[in-house]
């Protein structure tokens, strides 16, 4: 029940007039020093939702008078850090990659922009130390399909391999079983024909057989021992290094199946300093011509 | 004799303790008497004191001033690639330099040998000789003194001081106050200000700093210095020494029965009283109770009272005694530095010992010398090139189409002298390696490594098919400069398939 407030006296302050089983509540002012700082930071507050994003709305916000915006900050930074780097990105548009690798300072900038594009963009399917795995290319040794010069990876990381692009490589492994060109025999022995080359045993008839059957039909695009062509980007066949996998299974699959890899075509994506830089960094990997 | 205002108002004491001694009447701000559990702090005026340590205590304040102020200034050609400051702590190019020393920040562990050096020779200083860091060398101690001093110039000595505070505020009373802190905040600016020195080249730095064109953190570290000299040594005093600083609780620590501290020989001062002249000096004590160690101690305690946390052992106590024995015709060393076993044996009677060869000491003498010679040999033993190779992880190997097997390294090269050299590099292993160097100017495995830089490269080692040893195989690189054959390696791994 609410009772008369008294002063306490010792401490001089007045009770709430409340009693609890004889216990009295001292009613204690608050510090002035803390009030007045919390009516400061309530008149902040106010003033921030006012100046500054404040309050979500259904599909946006407030965005505050003063206009400020991360994202604006953001852009802007990178857009500063874009022109602090404007010096060697200039320069790297207008050399050639042959200037670019032979310029000891172009050439850290290059590979060092390269590895950055590389990470964001390619290491997706290539692997971030450009291992590749099957069915994605491993840039790091010196087996090309479509040959490792600087202007050819250049190119291939332009218009990309099969890529819808009007200007894309694009290379065709028929799927010989499947389109009934072979029989799962034929098949069988041009893949026992095709290791051979490569030093492994198999059955002497078989790779007669299969030695015709090359001949026929595979030496049009991968050459007559095999080697491979850059212009049509068919693979080198004994060297041991394969896309797909290079056991008799897969071997015999890729054959029956065929094969048509794609690589996305960058021009249009990434700027024309950035594609230079990627070439420059692949060529770069070890396994450059 | 002038009257002397009592800064506890009590009433004035025209007495004197002895002929030609008068009697202060200072007193300690923590009387073993009567002490409360909080007590106001009350300002005290230190009296100036003459004598042997107070001559030695200008001379190690003059030192040590001399070389913090002027270190910086000294010069050291180390050719054109180089700064010439002598001390530098290039924080932009990241290295240390000490005269000829130049330190790599790979190599910091030198300055942790030398705190430990300097925490040992601390240790080993307070076990023999008590708190001789406190009382001479500290930096508090020493600024605080040369602020007191200052203010002793400008107000005059203790009797003048406090007569001075005690006055109303005139026009006269604001303009010494202000000249002395004046020159306070002039001396804390030059303190900051030296203090910056050591950061940059002290010549161009001191002209962009009066230009105002000198970097904003240099202006905050000397603005920040500046309060800090000007708040510790002119008003915070003996507080820093009593409350802040957590030394005095570890030197109490240091200290044992055999180190030397400021002793008050009770034994001979006591019953202390006035003396006229002529008096027998038979049944009493020395001490004519003329407070002067009260009055000169920068602490404001009583040495009387025994051992106290607060003496900082700085001896200007003894200084003041002995200038009163050498009047009332007594011997000097009613206060003196002593050990308390000794005050122990004098009390008895007996003669005293200075034992310095204990056990303390010697360990701590010991393991100085052993941290000195690991880093002298240490440092004897740097290598004006250094080498460090990272393997790729990411492939691990590539096979190549001739089925031979390649490993990719970068390889850095730390050149520490100050021109370019060239070096060439060199593999050796178990297993046949060829080397190439990425975007090399020719076959010969030579790079250029520019002054005092660190230069990477990229590397492969290709090994045929045949001569893959299993998994891992040991190589170690070799650098080693073309022209004078400095030489540094590094062991790694050729890895290839897993047969």
């Amino acid at each position: 029940m609410a009772q008369g407030r008294e002063v306490d006296q010792s401490s001089g302050t007045e009770t709430t007039g409340h009693e609890w089983d004889g216990i009295k509540e001292l009613n204690t002012p608050l510090p002035r020093w803390w009030l007045w700082t919390w009516y400061a930071t309530i008149l902040w507050a106010v003033g921030y939702w006012i100046l500054m994003p404040a309050w979500p709305l259904v599909s946006s916000y407030t965005t505050g008078l003063l206009g400020h915006s991360q994202r604006a900050v953001v852009a802007q930074s990178l857009a500063e850090a874009k022109q602090a780097q404007i010096g060697y990105t200039s320069r790297i548009v207008d050399a050639s990659l042959a200037e670019i690798e032979a310029d000891p300072a172009l050439l850290e900038f290059a590979l060092a922009g390269g590895r950055s594009a590389f990470a964001v963009n390619c290491s997706q399917c290539h692997g971030l130390g450009a291992q590749g795995g099957p069915g994605y290319a491993n840039l790091n040794d010196d087996d090309w399909l479509w040959g490792g010069t600087l202007d050819d990876i250049a190119q291939t990381i332009r218009f990309g391999i099969r890529s819808g692009h009007d200007e894309a490589r694009v290379g065709d492994m028929p799927a010989f079983l499947r389109d009934g060109i072979l029989d799962q025999a034929q098949v069988e022995d041009v893949v026992t024909y095709m290791l051979s080359l490569s030093g492994e045993a198999g059955d002497a008839e078989a790779i007669a057989r299969g030695a015709d059957v090359f001949a026929e039909q595979c030496t049009a695009c991968h050459q007559e021992d095999g080697v491979g062509s850059h212009e049509l980007g068919a693979p080198n066949l004994i060297d041991g290094i394969w896309l797909y996998g290079g056991d008799r299974d897969t071997l015999i699959q890729t054959v029956a199946g065929g094969r048509a890899g794609a690589m996305p075509a960058w021009i249009g994506r990434l700027d024309a300093a950035a594609i230079k830089q990627l070439a420059v960094y692949v060529h770069a990997l070890g396994g450059g011509e | 004799m002038d009257t002397m205002a009592d800064i506890t108002g009590a009433s004035m004491n025209r007495a004197a303790a002895a002929a030609g001694v008068e009697r202060s009447t200072a007193e300690p701000v923590n009387k073993s008497a009567a002490r409360s559990l909080y007590a106001k702090r009350l300002r005290i005026h230190p009296k100036a004191a003459h004598g042997v340590f107070r001559r030695l205590k200008w001379a190690i304040m003059a030192v040590t001033l001399a070389i913090y102020y002027l270190t910086p200034w000294i010069r050291w050609d180390r050719g054109p690639n180089a700064p010439d400051q002598a001390v530098l702590i290039d924080f932009p190019a990241r290295r240390f330099y000490f005269f000829f020393i130049e330190i790599w920040p790979q190599e910091v562990y030198y300055l942790t040998g030398l705190l430990i050096i300097a925490a040992l020779a601390l240790f080993l200083a307070t076990s023999l000789f008590g708190r001789v860091w406190c009382g001479y060398m500290c930096p508090q101690t020493v600024w605080t003194d040369l602020f007191i001093a200052v203010e002793r110039l400008l107000e005059g000595d203790r009797a003048a001081r406090i007569r001075g505070d005690a006055m109303p505020w005139t026009v006269g009373k604001i303009a010494r106050k202000a000249v002395k802190h004046a020159a306070w905040l002039v001396i804390a600016v030059l303190t900051g200000g030296a203090w910056v020195f050591y950061f940059a080249d002290a010549p161009g730095l001191l002209a962009d700093l009066v230009r105002f064109q000198a970097p904003a953190i240099a202006y905050m570290a000397i603005g920040g210095l500046t309060f800090t000299t000007y708040m510790l040594g002119g008003h915070a005093r003996e507080q820093v020494c009593t409350y802040m600083c957590p030394w005095p609780r570890i030197q109490a620590a240091m200290l044992d029965d055999e180190s030397l501290v400021v002793t008050y020989r009770e034994f001979r001062g006591e019953p202390r009283g006035a003396h006229r002249k002529g008096d027998s000096w038979e049944g009493r004590g020395d001490c004519v109770d003329c407070n002067q160690c009260v009055a000169v101690c920068p602490m404001g305690i009583d040495i009387r009272d025994g051992q106290q946390l607060e003496c900082i052992t700085c001896a200007l106590c003894i200084d003041a005694c002995n200038g009163v024995m050498d009047r009332v015709g007594r011997p000097r060393g009613l206060i003196a530095y002593d050990t308390l076993t000794n005050l122990q044996r004098r009390t008895t009677g007996q003669p005293p010992r200075f034992r310095l060869a204990r056990l303390r000491p010697v360990v701590y003498a010991v393991l100085i010398a052993v941290v000195g010679a690991v880093m002298l040999a240490a440092f004897s033993s740097r290598g004006s090139v250094e080498l460090s190779v990272l393997r790729d992880r990411n492939p691990l190997f590539v096979t190549l189409s001739d089925g031979s097997v390649r490993n990719g390294y970068t390889i850095k090269i730390i050149n520490k002298r100050h021109q370019g050299r060239d070096f060439r590099l060199t593999v050796s292993g178990s297993v046949p390696a060829q080397l190439s160097i990425l975007a090399a100017a020719d076959e010969t495995a030579t790079v250029t490594v520019g002054p005092d830089r660190l230069a990477s490269f990229r590397v492969f080692l290709t090994v045929p098919a045949a001569d893959v040893r299993g998994e891992s195989a040991q190589v170690t690189f070799v650098v080693s400069d073309t022209a004078s054959g400095d030489q540094a390696v590094y062991d790694s791994v050729f890895r290839g398939p897993s047969k």
